[in-house]
């Protein structure tokens, strides 16, 4: 591939050295006293893994997280070059490739700032600790004396060198101590301050950064068929039509799996039409639609885990029961750019994948497995694509170029999935059905609290294992999809977010935990956190209000961490919360949580219009304050709440994937709208920085309280709840009657 | 095929006479900035001009615009120096994935070039038939009234 950066150019790159530790087991127990290593350095805690000083003055940064629009890697070099003292100009980054950097796991969950953020900063000040020291033997001066400047270490008499100059061509044993101090905050450069990030000049350019965008060359183009509904067999298939057609160079077909392989884009279309027109199949005689899966998660086996078992004991018997139910359908996420791949089988064996998975090991260990080859033989390399938002078509693609790369050893096959296939066969985000309960006083204020969720797996990521790779599932020898476990404490999963943050006198929360699908469903922004905060955050607002008090005021009651009470107080008087304009059909709605109980604090509040007649909500303007901890890419962090607030929006006002025996009908942007330009409301964000403490995920942070508080403001607008999402006009309209 | 004019320059290329605008500029002319988002003409990523006029590439197809002028996002810089809006979307961070926002630039440039000053309305209304699932729809109609306000 043209723009392949192989192991050994990287690592034979002229004279470029590494720093390492050679910390063993034993060498670790005989060092109690050093500090723990942050985040993902615990696992790779040899320098050489992360950092490269190269001879012609270039710093290399290895990640195993991966930009998926995020902003992540300006982040981490912001973090990289702050504390290693040299200009951002200097630092190149090689992120998410298997063969060549830390196996970080899933970019997801909120996590690279926490893992591999506080790991670059660690990483980054134990190389200029061990660079400057090396300096100070070097210029024979007093290691405290010296100045560094872009990677040139300074002695108070003149003399200099430069980091790539001190360790040409020498080999380093160095030792982590977990002690280098950072850069004090008061010279910073870059942590904390408005950088610009690093790869929006090529994306204005049209500058080949999207793995749609790869070319390399002898480029064949893959296509693959996907089957019309879930559970569909193939029975009748004769392509011998289609493999003359013009620049068909093979039909490939194994079991229920059929690909073909063009030499142009549009004759690799053009025989898929042909293909999709012969291909006969059986399809499954039932299937739960978007209608009757709530109800259908009633009736299924679960595993049931209780999350909080608090239940106040001592209520009394006069004590009033107040009850609501709250669903949430499939989302899709919805992709804007397909999912593609390009895989390319080598002389040596080697099954090259570029992929814009978020998971490019575990999804390279699936392949291997689906090929039955040793997992050294699948080599992955993350490539930009669309955003994501989750688990997507994005690995799927990546087993399917690896797949139709066999069939035409040593030329790259370039998957492109059509709209059709992302919005039919990615695993949407899970249905879920939440119950929620409390037992009040006369006052109104909450004696004990109850919760219980419902819901499928959020959880089937590729994971190393084939049967997660919807290829894998067609072949004429499947591989099953693995019996789906729910993620545990203190992330969870379905039940992410679902022991509320504020303190109540009695609290119970069971997950109903659903082994089968009723649609194919996974990782989604936020997991079930989405639907728990809605539910939580519409349920207080209901108690609040038939409480007869201000819901700002009733959380306060309950919702003891000053860094939560700060983030709510915040929001509400950005809103104006205390001086509310009333007029017609106007509202206003106010919602918080703590993203997955320890990530960051995100209260979100807007003003909706409802027009009574059509039934359409109109966001006027949203507002949010978040403490996201100590903040390294303020514009960042702004950007992730500001779309998640769109997104969250889109979710709640439109979206429900409709399916039924005969297979997904939302399958273009027609049948599936999101939320457009115009319907997009100004939105002011604010954050409230905390130096010195740790980062915290900021990504999902803002998609439930965004569903909660538009159904409040709809409320507080028409005084109708709305517990059914998405809020359409037709259901808003049949609710007010 | 007859010749394309694409950026300024004219093209010899070899497809058949139905092959869609958008795989001939992406795979014959190496064209990175059109998107493939949909091929149904519902997302707007795709989107070049042709003499000036925004066009779905997807459903276009290349012999039909022999001879106009088709102008890409590449079309929009001088010589590596970006145009001011596409500066304006650098100085306004207007994008998270980056996935749809040539179409998005390709649009704005014809909202600009047949009405300078648009409000932010006008901006919102022109690209209501561009989708950004990211969520950056507000920095994107910021950074079209910026190079607005500097053209």
């Amino acid at each position: 591939m043209n723009i392949q950066t192989t192991r050994r150019s990287l690592l034979a790159g002229s004279g470029a050295l590494a720093l390492g530790f050679s910390l063993t087991g034993d060498l670790l127990a005989q060092q109690p006293a050093a500090p723990a290593l942050p985040g993902d350095l615990k696992q790779y805690p040899k320098v050489s893994s992360w950092l490269r000083i190269e001879a012609n003055g270039r710093v290399r940064l290895l990640v195993g997280k991966v930009e998926l629009g995020q902003g992540i890697l300006t982040a981490l070099a912001q973090l990289c070059a702050e504390e290693l003292e040299i200009d951002l100009s200097r630092l190149d980054i090689t992120s998410g490739d298997t063969q060549l950097v830390p196996n970080e796991g899933v970019t997801a969950g909120s996590f690279s700032m926490p893992n591999c953020g506080s790991a670059v900063r660690q990483v980054s000040a134990e190389a200029r600790q061990i660079l400057v020291s090396l300096a100070a033997a070097k210029l024979n001066a007093d290691a405290a004396k010296l100045t560094v400047s872009d990677g040139t270490v300074k002695a108070p008499d003149g003399k200099s060198v430069t980091y790539w100059n001190l360790v040409a061509g020498r080999e380093l044993e160095v030792e982590a101590t977990g002690k280098a101090p950072l850069r004090p905050r008061e010279t910073r450069r870059y942590a904390g301050k408005h950088v610009p990030r690093i790869d929006i000049p090529a994306k204005v350019m049209g500058d080949l950064i999207f793995v749609q965008d790869e070319r390399p060359q002898g480029m064949l183009h893959g296509r693959v068929l996907r089957p019309p509904a879930y559970g569909a067999k193939l029975v009748k298939f004769e392509p011998a039509e289609v493999e003359k057609m013009p620049g068909v160079v093979k039909v490939v077909r194994n079991g229920d799996f059929v690909g073909v392989i063009a030499e142009r884009e549009e004759q690799a279309l053009n025989a898929h039409a042909r293909l999709q027109a012969i291909a006969q199949w059986d399809l499954p005689k039932t299937s739960e639609t978007q209608d009757t899966v709530h109800a259908w998660m009633l009736t299924q086996p679960e595993k049931l885990i209780v999350i909080k078992d608090q239940a106040n004991k001592a209520v009394p018997a006069d004590a009033q029961t107040v009850e609501a139910a709250y669903k949430r359908p499939y989302h899709m996420h919805a992709s804007i750019g397909p999912s593609a791949a390009i895989g390319l089988l080598d002389a040596q064996g080697v099954t090259h994948v570029d992929t814009h998975s978020q998971s490019v090991f575990e999804t390279g260990e699936a392949i291997a497995e689906m090929l039955g080859v040793d997992k050294a033989k699948v080599h992955c390399r993350h490539v930009q694509g669309s955003g994501c938002y989750g688990h997507n078509g994005a690995d799927d693609a990546a087993a399917d170029a690896a797949l139709l790369a066999q069939a035409v050893p040593g030329k790259p096959v370039r998957i492109q999935w059509s709209r059709n296939d992302e919005h039919k066969w990615e695993p949407y985000g899970a249905a879920m059905l939440v119950k929620t309960k409390a037992r009040v006083d006369a006052k109104g204020d909450i004696l004990d609290w109850t919760l219980d969720l419902w819901s499928t797996s959020h959880g089937t990521r590729p994971s190393g294992k084939a049967g997660n790779l919807l290829p894998a599932r067609m072949l004429e020898k499947p591989f099953a999809l693995p019996t789906p476990v729910n993620g545990g404490p203190p992330n969870y999963a379905a039940d992410r977010n679902a022991i509320a943050i504020y303190e109540f006198p009695g609290h119970t929360v069971n997950t109903h935990f659903l082994t089968n699908f009723a649609a194919r469903a996974s990782s989604t922004r936020g997991l079930g956190a989405y639907a728990n905060v809605f539910s939580i955050e519409s349920f207080m607002d209901e108690l609040a209000h038939r409480a007869k008090a201000d819901p700002v005021e009733y959380r306060m009651r309950y919702l003891k961490d000053e860094r939560a009470r700060a983030v709510l107080q915040k929001t509400a008087e950005m809103l104006n919360w205390a001086k509310p304009e009333k007029a017609a059909g106007r509202g206003r709605g106010i919602a918080f949580a703590r993203y997955k109980g320890l990530a960051t604090y995100c209260a979100v509040a807007m003003e909706v219009e409802v027009d009574r007649r059509s039934g359409v909500v109109r966001v006027l303007r949203v507002v949010s304050a978040n403490d996201a901890g100590e903040v390294v890419a303020p514009d960042g962090v702004k950007n992730q709440i500001e779309g998640g607030v769109v997104q969250s929006l889109s979710w709640t006002l439109k979206e429900a994937v409709r399916f039924d025996a005969t297979g997904v009908k939302t399958a273009d942007w027609v049948s599936y709208p999101i939320l457009t330009f115009s319907e997009v409301p100004p939105i002011a964000v604010e954050l409230i920085d905390r130096p010195g403490a740790p980062f915290l995920g900021a990504g999902e942070a803002s998609q439930g309280p965004t569903g909660a508080a538009l159904a409040n403001a709809i409320f507080d607008a028409v005084g109708v709840r709305l517990r059914d999402i998405p809020f359409t006009p037709a259901r808003l309209k049949a609710a007010m009657g | 095929m007859p010749a394309l004019k694409v950026n300024g320059r004219t093209h010899e290329v070899k497809a058949a006479e139905d092959a869609p605008l958008l795989y001939v500029l992406r795979n014959d002319l190496a064209l990175n900035s059109p998107k493939f988002g949909c091929g149904l003409a519902q997302c707007g990523a795709c989107i070049v001009l042709i003499d000036g006029q925004p066009v779905r590439s997807c459903v276009t197809s290349a012999s039909a615009v022999a001879g106009q002028e088709i102008t890409t996002l590449e079309g929009l810089s001088t010589n590596g120096k970006p145009s001011k809006l596409q500066q304006a979307f650098i100085d306004e961070q207007a994008m998270q994935c980056g996935y749809c926002v040539s179409g998005i630039i390709m649009r704005a440039q014809a909202l600009l070039d047949q009405n300078p000053k648009p409000t932010e309305r006008e901006v919102r209304l022109a690209l209501d038939g561009n989708l950004c699932r990211c969520g950056a729809q507000n920095r994107m109609v910021r950074a079209v009234l910026r190079a607005a306000q500097e053209g």
